[in-house]
């Protein structure tokens, strides 16, 4: 990974009475990078990006911005800009009247402003709406005026509270490719706030999970929905199986643990060593529990249980298996790769989950 | 942080200052005046309670007061009442045109105060619009002469120049009914009286308090209104205070009752605010 | 005649609210009547029709003064309060305020008193202070009773609209004073001009404060109280209440064209 910090947040902590909304940050996020701060709400994320923009201001710490330190400068002299979480888009002005709010002071001529907004409502795909009022605007051609008002200024970075919460699901999902291929084109980092993990894989490069003003983990997509360092990272991203375990032993690079139903199971040491006797989860995603519906032969990785209740999700299936000596049912999820997928639906009927080792997460319990 | 609050005060400090001097220190110096004693052109500066004694031991101070507070109850009652269903109707009958019904009942009001009152006069006069009518139908051989000149005409008048203040503050409590809340109401097997009684009155019911207190404080204190249409015996506390300061030339004694009726009609509010309070947690 | 029912559906509401206009209507209907009535005295049956009471009000110097006099002091008293208004507004909208309720209660006092007191206690202060009675003083009692009504639209206007849009002006690189030259100030505008007209209007017709407290210089509500006296100068004082009913008609017009124009043109891309 590059070295080179757009934006450093240094022992970045603010408290709103007495509440600590944002508790020592520390990390820093690359040129160029598509960067996500990810968490429930109320977990301090807007409070982060508010004190980019400078809405905000820390109780201590301080934030860089390309190396310029922040907190002496008014939003109005960063070299940020944001799009709100309502797009903000003021209503007694047109499209173009819209775009060319910030750029007064940009010494431009009458000619070229023109020239540099028909070039922004291009980039945007709003061609021939400049007249169009605040008013008459959809809620996907809003977020893209809002995101043109703030491209058309050039920033270091682009800052974006929650920018498709406000649009349905296909509109969404459309504006994610979008969005994604605009920032590739412009080449400038996007900082953008979601409480919505898909949102989150999907468009970043890496993503920041926030709880209670805590930055818990900061890495890839992959990396946090294969690795994840935490229970709640593990827990917040997509869906987990928990069980309990503890460690037996560490030798060859091989950790052995015993588990209150996988039974003993052996699997490749990460960085992260633990001495013997730590108590332990032992994580498995819904996916990587392959299903069968008659006794194995190899009995080695298989635990057997009883159908409960399922959803039919289309694509796929999902559905909850007892298991004895257990009270929490396991998720398990299924692709639904043959049109008839109600088969395996029928409940109390018996069902042998196996996985591979390969696939376990092993992460601190206390 | 503080420097942002104290940007807010200096904002809001203009008007506290204007307030301060023309509220209230006025304020300070009525009730200290009336615990002075009028000496002819001046004032004996002295603390004592001799207005405070007047205004108990002469029962017409009392009376006229509680007469005022009962005259502009009765407007306030007959005002609101008579506006609720009018408010009722552009909030939820209206489908467009809600400014044009709103502008449409404000438009009489465009016209002076005193004017609109004294259109009463013609009104209800000796030789006024309803009597010549009358005449000229041959129901009545001679003009009525009870029509103008008391307390009903009084009551009248005012509940006729408030209209405007007791619709506007229902009609926007109740525009801001969620639609939802009385369709859920219908939905759970209220009929429409029902969902009326338990929803849309209770909801309205802060537009309902604005109204009525916006109609009823400034009314006890009219002077206009019954020194035109009142006679003898429809004047009201106003016109005694006015007196004080007019021809009979006590200005203690004026303060002294200011203060009281000031003390008096406060109290109503409260009662009025705590009876209010009570009748939404019953209908709640 | 038996199809009648299903054309006119009996709506026992619209039958109210058109008594309704009816009951405030028709007193208010008489005064412009009486104008064109050629008598001296207000009653049935009508005489003939004359316009010799706005001749004689055309050529009423007195009336003139007062109703210059009530214009000044209207004028100003929009203005100022309208100003304080919006800065108090600003104030209580957008900065976290200690003791916030307490005292925007204590400036909307005047909206909950008596105007009767209101104007004795100011009486006794100004003569106490020895404070010669004017249209100054006129004036200052009636900023007190209009400065609540400015807090109170520009308030609602203020709350009403996304804090968010000054945000995006500040982040867009404008300063706290652009930002509100150029978003505040177009937002509220409506309620700018809302404030300007009622707080006029409150001013023009207020009598009480303006019986107490004016001195030589009568306002036009005082010009009209002395006039009611004098049968004589009723029907040109109709004729005056009929006039300023028609031209108030037509500011309100005009005013809401202006609005309404002003929201269509305004959103070019002017800078």
């Amino acid at each position: 990974m590059s070295q080179d910090p757009i934006i450093s947040f240094q022992n970045v902590s603010k408290s709103f009475g007495e509440v600590k909304a944002v508790d020592g940050a520390n990390f820093e996020i690359n040129r160029g990078e598509f960067f996500a701060l990810l968490g429930p709400s109320g977990c301090g994320k807007t409070t982060l990006l508010r004190m980019v923009a400078g809405f905000e201001t820390p109780n201590s710490g301080e934030v860089y911005i390309d190396g310029q330190p922040m907190s002496a400068t008014p939003p109005n002299h960063r070299p940020v800009n944001m799009v709100f979480q309502n797009y903000a888009i003021f209503p007694h002005m047109d499209v173009r009247g819209n775009i060319a709010f910030g750029m007064r002071k940009s010494g431009l001529s009458k000619s070229e402003l023109d020239k540099r907004i028909d070039e922004t409502l291009e980039l945007i795909k709003l061609q021939g709406y400049g007249k169009r009022g605040a008013d008459e605007l959809s809620g996907g051609q809003r977020q893209r005026v809002a995101l043109a008002r703030a491209l058309i200024k050039h920033p270091k970075v682009l800052l974006l509270d929650e920018p498709l919460g406000a649009l349905d699901k296909k509109l969404r999902e459309q504006m994610q490719i979008e969005l994604r291929q605009l920032q590739q084109q412009v080449g400038i980092t996007f900082l953008f706030v979601t409480h919505d993990q898909e949102e989150a894989l999907t468009l970043s490069d890496r993503i920041a999970v926030m709880t209670e003003g805590h930055v818990k983990e900061i890495a890839s997509p992959a990396q946090l929905y294969e690795n994840p360092k935490s229970r709640f990272v593990a827990d917040f991203i997509g869906s987990m199986n928990f069980f309990q375990g503890e460690v037996i032993d560490l030798n060859n690079k091989q950790l052995s643990i015993s588990t209150d139903v996988l039974g003993e199971i052996s699997v490749p040491a990460s960085d992260s060593d633990y001495a013997s006797k730590s108590p332990v989860w032992v994580a498995i995603r819904p996916e990587k529990l392959q299903p069968v519906f008659s006794a194995p032969d190899d009995s080695s990785n298989v635990i057997e249980g009883e159908i409960g209740p399922s959803a039919y999700l289309g694509d796929r299936s999902h559905f909850y298996v007892h298991i004895e000596k257990r009270e929490e049912p396991v998720l398990v999820a299924l692709q639904n790769l043959e049109r008839s997928s109600d088969l395996h639906r029928n409940p109390f009927q018996k069902v042998w989950l196996k996985w591979s080792n390969a696939s376990l997460v092993v992460l601190p319990r206390n | 942080m503080k420097s942002e609050s104290l940007r807010g005060y200096s904002l809001l400090s203009p008007t506290l200052l204007a307030m301060v001097l023309g509220l209230a220190m006025p304020l300070v110096v009525l009730i200290t005046l009336s615990f002075w004693i009028q000496d002819y052109l001046d004032f004996i500066r002295t603390f004592s309670l001799k207005n405070y004694t007047d205004f108990f031991q002469k029962p017409i101070y009392i009376k006229i007061l509680f007469k005022s507070i009962r005259m502009s109850g009765l407007v306030t009652i007959a005002t609101v009442l008579l506006a609720y269903p009018m408010a009722y109707f552009i909030a939820f009958r209206v489908k467009h045109n809600k400014l044009v019904w709103l502008i449409l009942i404000t438009v009489p009001f465009w016209t002076s105060y005193l004017l609109r009152v004294f259109a009463w006069k013609i009104m209800l006069g000796y030789n006024g619009v309803i009597n010549s009518g009358l005449l000229s139908l041959g129901i009545l051989s001679e003009p009525l002469e009870f029509l103008l000149y008391n307390p009903t005409s009084v009551v009248i008048t005012l509940a006729h120049a408030w209209a405007a203040f007791a619709i506007l503050p229902i009609y926007v409590s109740l525009e801001k009914i969620d639609r939802s809340l009385l369709e859920a109401s219908r939905d759970l097997g209220e009929n429409v009286f029902m969902t009326f009684m338990r929803v849309t009155l209770p909801l309205s019911l802060p537009g309902v308090i604005a109204a009525s207190l916006l109609v009823f404080i400034p009314t006890v204190g009219d002077y206009v209104t019954p020194a035109l249409v009142g006679g003898p015996r429809g004047i009201m506390i106003g016109n005694i205070i006015q007196s004080m300061f007019g021809k009979a030339l006590n200005w203690p004694l004026g303060a002294a009752i200011s203060v009281m009726s000031m003390i008096t009609v406060t109290l109503m509010v409260c009662l009025f605010i705590w009876g209010t309070h009570n009748f939404r947690k019953r209908v709640a | 005649m038996k199809n009648s029912p299903s054309f006119f559906k009996p709506d026992g509401l619209l039958v109210y609210a058109v008594l309704y206009l009816t009951f405030i209507y028709l007193p208010v209907l008489f005064l412009p009547l009486f104008s064109f009535n050629d008598s001296t005295y207000i009653t049935f049956p009508l005489k003939d029709f004359t316009l010799k009471w706005y001749d004689k009000m055309i050529n009423s110097p007195d009336m003139h003064e007062a109703l210059f006099n009530s214009i000044k002091v209207g004028l100003t008293v929009a203005i100022l309060s309208t100003i304080l208004g919006l800065l108090a507004a600003k104030a209580v909208t957008r900065y976290r305020l200690r003791g916030r309720g307490p005292l925007v209660s204590f400036i909307m006092i005047p909206l909950v008193i008596p105007e009767i007191i209101l104007a004795i206690s100011l009486l006794i202060l100004i003569s106490q202070a020895e404070i010669p009675l004017s249209l100054w003083t006129v004036g200052f009692s009636h900023l007190l009773l209009c400065i609540p009504f400015s807090m109170l639209i520009l308030i609602s206007r203020m709350e009403g609209f996304d804090r968010s849009l000054e945000e995006a002006a500040m982040d867009l690189g404008e300063n706290a004073w652009m930002t509100f030259w150029r978003v505040t100030f177009p937002i509220v505008l409506p309620g700018i001009v809302a404030s300007l007209l009622l707080t006029f209007t409150i001013s023009f017709d207020e009598f009480v404060l303006a019986f107490f407290l004016s001195s030589t210089d009568p306002t036009l509500p005082i010009y009209i109280w002395s006039s009611l006296r004098f049968p004589t100068k009723i029907p040109a004082i109709l004729a005056l209440g009929a006039s300023i009913f028609i031209i108030s008609f037509f500011v309100v017009s005009f005013s809401e064209w202006v609005r309404r124009r002003g929201v269509k043109l305004e959103p070019t891309s002017r800078i």
